[in-house]
């Protein structure tokens, strides 16, 4: 059994019983002392900024050319925070509870709690920083309700909320730059973590324009790379979305937490063209207004206009009356899935449905709509050459968020000593269905106001010692075992490219580990991903060479992993014979609701990596609940 | 439609470069500009020819990453939109497009179609924030904002940092970046306090790295995809003056 080391006493007094406990070091001491930080969005940026304001020698990693381009940037709806602005009730405890619901009894309190607790926190700071979130006429901050939650605890800045944020967060990181306290390397891509004497002692990177292939050394190594929704190649994530970071370091011995929870956005753009590379996510908030359905009878193709009111199907109306077009994202996404599984999908592919804003024109005037949604519109329009306001906007779920990530303790640190995840590369906070706008919070807690006290507790242990030198055998081995992976991956001579084989992987992956999983698919699946795997091995052809920029050779990396993490995942959703939150197994159902299985199933998943050709070891961390009775959800 | 391509090809820093031809012969209407440069890439690969490396990222229109000149306009023909947004129905079957790198002293070119930002990230780091420590901040709604200026704000915030500006200017200048930057956290009183000093630093990082200077032609403004107007290279220039009056940096 896992030990997730929750401090003693009552749930809202932890934290800071745990802060007041943790061992401090003295700025002199900590100058001495070195931190890797992989990843510059809201969480490794914000730990890494945060890192170097309290004196530590930090150096961060990205991929991308600028720290500011790390795919938070994307987040569009805002961040939760419970400051009851509004004088809705709305509490620390209200925030927590909701969050706890919402991931459907599979995440672990003590940690919901405290994020819940530090998000009055992040938004001071923000605000501090220059983000200019949304204001009233008065000058005081503005919130929206968001996600089907009852209190206006939203803070956002128009639709670029994660981007407001990150260059907020960037700001600080930049600062911290200038003063030499962080060493920024851009362009950069983390292959290897290198553990010595049971911890974390450094990373092995590959310079993305040279192609050269580094050893870096450290105290602790911090891994805040994001999610690995790109498993299943169309997504809402950027394209260089991965999971090598944390693949990686579960490979030298952290534990893998929950990975088949993903969650599936009901409202994206659909594939509109087979070479598309990407999928869009529109607004939750366009479900306020806009009416979802499909025609009632299958196969039916007259344009939306002609469908008369009587051969329409409201289906989310008519199955969830008291929620309607608003219900959770997982609801949502299913539900989609199974009308046009029905053969009652529209547009072009047959795999969308309308959201439908004709009735809210006619209520409300178009000038409303187009002030409520005009930037929506207008996007939607760009990409798909349809226009919203004559006719539905067609819309089908996509991979969005992976609430799976590794474990971690309640200090954030992995199963490897040393070795910690921030932000959504952890497993922690959001159970097995992630609610809208709490990752950015999640990110920006872990980051400016955990890592930073919980590192130090564990570097405290470690003033006045040297790293572990990069001469160390433990660094040679880790960067000859990456570089023959290169140059396997370079002397393929196959026929198919690395693209081909992801979307292989993705609609293996959506099939059998999607929206809906049962135990013959994902049996099926699994077999599958094998054989892919077996395929890419021998198939595989990669152009250029590894020692100039290769953006192939990138690609292939990262896919080689999703290749068996894809399995993984299968695995995961397999085993976990219940239906909760984001995970339905149609085996477990009652009416077409999700069945929690409480008794079986009340613990977190943590795989330990079996080793080549083994299978991986499942360890439980058993979930309590003090603060309140798992309840089941009911949307109807 | 049949799409003709010239593409600069330049494997490395420094190397020699030239543009080339290359023919798609089944391009879609419903393609992004970035798809229908996936599928050159994958015939490419099939060539056993080494692929087109070009920078990119979201896909969204948000993170700056893409960064094409196409048929001599920053980001392409279309207006407030970044190369990735930017569909292949914006083009006729039988046309052709040039597609280069950014060009600008402050940004070699790295390879094929990516270059070097990183001066960007130096004029930021000269003093693009606020000075404030994780942890220290006061309560959030200590101090009202009026809805106008956090308005304000907002729009110059919205620079995405593609580099667009710099390279649709004739001096290759970094004003409209600077500036917006600049403009952003001195409409604030957040950023008020250091706001002279700011854009003293910035602009010395500026001309640093080898950027032009502004003459007002305003080529930056039109190529912006968000549409950030030159109004705010008038406060970065009184910021900078305000800072000169007061014997500042
Ligand atoms: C389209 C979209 C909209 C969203 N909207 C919202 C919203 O409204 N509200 C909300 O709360 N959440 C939202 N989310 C989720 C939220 O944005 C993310 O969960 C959060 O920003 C993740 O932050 P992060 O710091 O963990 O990772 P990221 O911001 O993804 O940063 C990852 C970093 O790691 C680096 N990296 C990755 N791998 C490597 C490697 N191998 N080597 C070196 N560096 C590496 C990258 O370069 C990058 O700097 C949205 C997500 C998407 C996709
Ligand atoms: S790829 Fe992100 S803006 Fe174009």
């Amino acid at each position: 059994m896992l030990d997730p080391k929750i401090p003693e006493g009552p749930l809202n007094e932890k934290w800071s019983l745990h802060k007041s406990r943790i061992r401090l070091i003295n700025p002199a001491n900590k100058r001495g002392l070195k931190v890797l930080v992989i990843g510059s969005g809201l969480s490794g940026g914000a730990a890494a900024a945060s890192l170097a304001e309290a004196g530590y020698q930090v150096e961060c990693f990205c991929f991308q050319d600028s720290p500011r381009r790390a795919h938070s940037i994307a987040a569009q709806g805002g961040i939760n925070a419970a400051k009851n602005y509004q004088n809705d009730g709305d509490n620390i405890q209200r925030l927590f509870m909701d969050t706890l619901r919402g991931g459907d009894f599979r995440s672990r309190e003590a940690n919901v709690y405290r994020l819940a607790e530090l998000s009055t926190n992040v938004i001071d700071q923000a605000v501090a920083q220059g983000v200019p979130f949304a204001r009233e006429y008065g000058g005081l901050l503005a919130n929206r309700s968001f996600g089907g939650v009852q209190v206006q605890r939203t803070f956002y800045a128009r639709g670029q909320t994660g981007q407001q944020l990150l260059l907020g967060c960037y700001g600080s990181l930049s600062r911290q730059i200038q003063a030499g306290k962080v060493r920024m390397h851009t362009r950069t891509e983390m292959l290897d973590v290198v553990v010595a004497d049971g911890r974390a002692c450094g990373v092995i990177t590959r310079d993305l324009v040279t192609g050269e292939i580094q050893r870096h050394n450290a105290h602790a190594v911090v891994l805040a790379t994001g999610g690995y929704g790109k498993i299943y190649y169309l997504s809402t994530l950027a394209m260089g979305c991965n999971a090598s970071a944390v693949w990686r370091a579960h490979k030298r011995g952290a534990y893998f937490a929950n990975p088949s929870f993903g969650q599936i956005h009901p409202t994206c753009i659909p594939v509109m063209d087979e070479h598309q590379g990407k999928l869009t996510l529109m607004s939750e908030s366009l479900r306020n207004d806009g009416r979802i359905w499909v025609p009632i009878g299958a196969g039916d193709k007259r344009p939306a206009a002609d469908i008369p009111e009587a051969e329409r199907d409201y289906y989310l109306e008519r199955k969830y009356p008291a929620y309607g077009n608003l219900t959770p994202r997982d609801i949502a996404s299913r539900a989609a899935k199974e009308v046009c599984d029905e053969g009652r999908g529209v547009g072009p592919t047959g795999r969308a449905v309308n959201l439908d804003f004709r009735d809210a024109i006619e209520r409300l005037g178009r000038p409303t709509i187009e002030e409520r949604y005009g930037n929506l519109f207008q996007m939607y329009e760009t990409i798909t050459g349809l226009n919203p306001y004559v006719q539905p906007m067609l819309i089908y779920p996509a991979s969005h968020f992976s609430m799976g990530g590794l474990w971690v303790d309640y200090n954030l640190m992995t199963t490897v000593k040393g070795l910690f995840a921030l932000g959504e590369c952890n497993f922690a906070d959001h159970g097995a269905n992630r609610l809208g706008a709490n990752s950015l919070l999640q990110a920006c807690v872990d980051g400016y106001f955990i890592a930073p006290y919980t590192v130090t507790d564990y570097l405290a242990e470690y003033v006045k010692a040297e790293p572990i030198p990069v001469e160390h055998p433990a660094f040679e081995r880790a960067e000859s075992s990456v570089r023959e992976a290169i140059t396997d991956l370079m002397s393929r001579r196959g026929t198919r490219t690395v693209d081909e084989f992801h979307k292989e992987l993705g609609t293996t992956l959506w099939d059998s580990c999607g929206i809906t999983r049962s135990a013959k698919g994902l049996g099926e699946g699994i077999e599958r991903i094998r054989e892919l795997r077996e395929r890419f091995r021998v198939d595989l052809q990669l152009t250029g060479s590894a020692d100039r920029m290769n953006p192939e050779l990138e690609k292939a990396g990262r896919v080689a992993d999703y290749l068996e993490l894809g399995e993984l995942m299968c695995r995961d959703a397999l085993r976990r014979e219940e239906s909760c939150g984001a995970h339905f197994r149609s085996e477990f159902q009652r009416d077409g609701e999700a069945l929690r299985n409480d008794e079986a199933f009340m613990h977190v998943s943590a795989w330990e990596h079996g080793g080549a050709g083994q299978l991986p070891t499942h360890h439980e961390e058993s979930l309590t609940f003090e603060s309140v009775e798992p309840g089941v959800r009911n949307y109807r | 439609m049949k799409i003709t391509l010239k593409i600069w090809r330049q494997e490395h820093r420094g190397e020699r470069g030239e543009m080339v031809e290359y023919v798609l012969d089944d391009v879609s209407e419903a393609m992004s500009f970035l798809d229908m440069l996936d599928m050159l890439n994958r015939d490419l690969i099939r060539r056993g020819e080494r692929v087109v490396a070009f920078d990119h990222d979201c896909r969204e229109g948000i993170c700056g990453q893409c960064s094409l000149h196409i048929n001599g306009r920053a980001h392409g023909p279309r207006a407030l939109t970044t190369a990735c947004q930017l569909h292949m129905r914006e083009f006729q079957d039988g046309d052709t497009v040039f597609i280069e790198p950014w060009r600008a002293r402050a940004f070699p070119v790295l390879s094929d179609l990516v270059v070097d930002r990183s001066a960007l990230d130096r004029i930021v780091e000269a003093g693009g924030f606020v000075s404030i420590n994780a942890g220290t901040a006061p309560e959030a709604n200590a101090i009202p904002i009026g809805k106008a200026a956090a308005s304000h704000a907002f729009d110059a915030a919205t620079c995405i940092g593609c580099g667009a500006c710099v390279a649709a200017c004739q001096n290759g200048s970094a004003m409209l970046f600077t500036a917006a930057k600049v403009s952003h956290l001195s409409m604030l009183p957040q950023g008020r306090v250091e706001a002279p000093e700011r854009a003293a630093r910035m602009v010395a990082q500026m001309d640093a790295e080898g950027f032009g200077s502004c003459s007002n032609i305003g080529a930056c403004e039109a190529v912006c995809p968000k549409g950030i107007s030159t109004q705010h290279i008038g406060r970065l220039n009184w910021e900078h003056l305000r800072g000169d009056l007061a014997g500042g940096a």
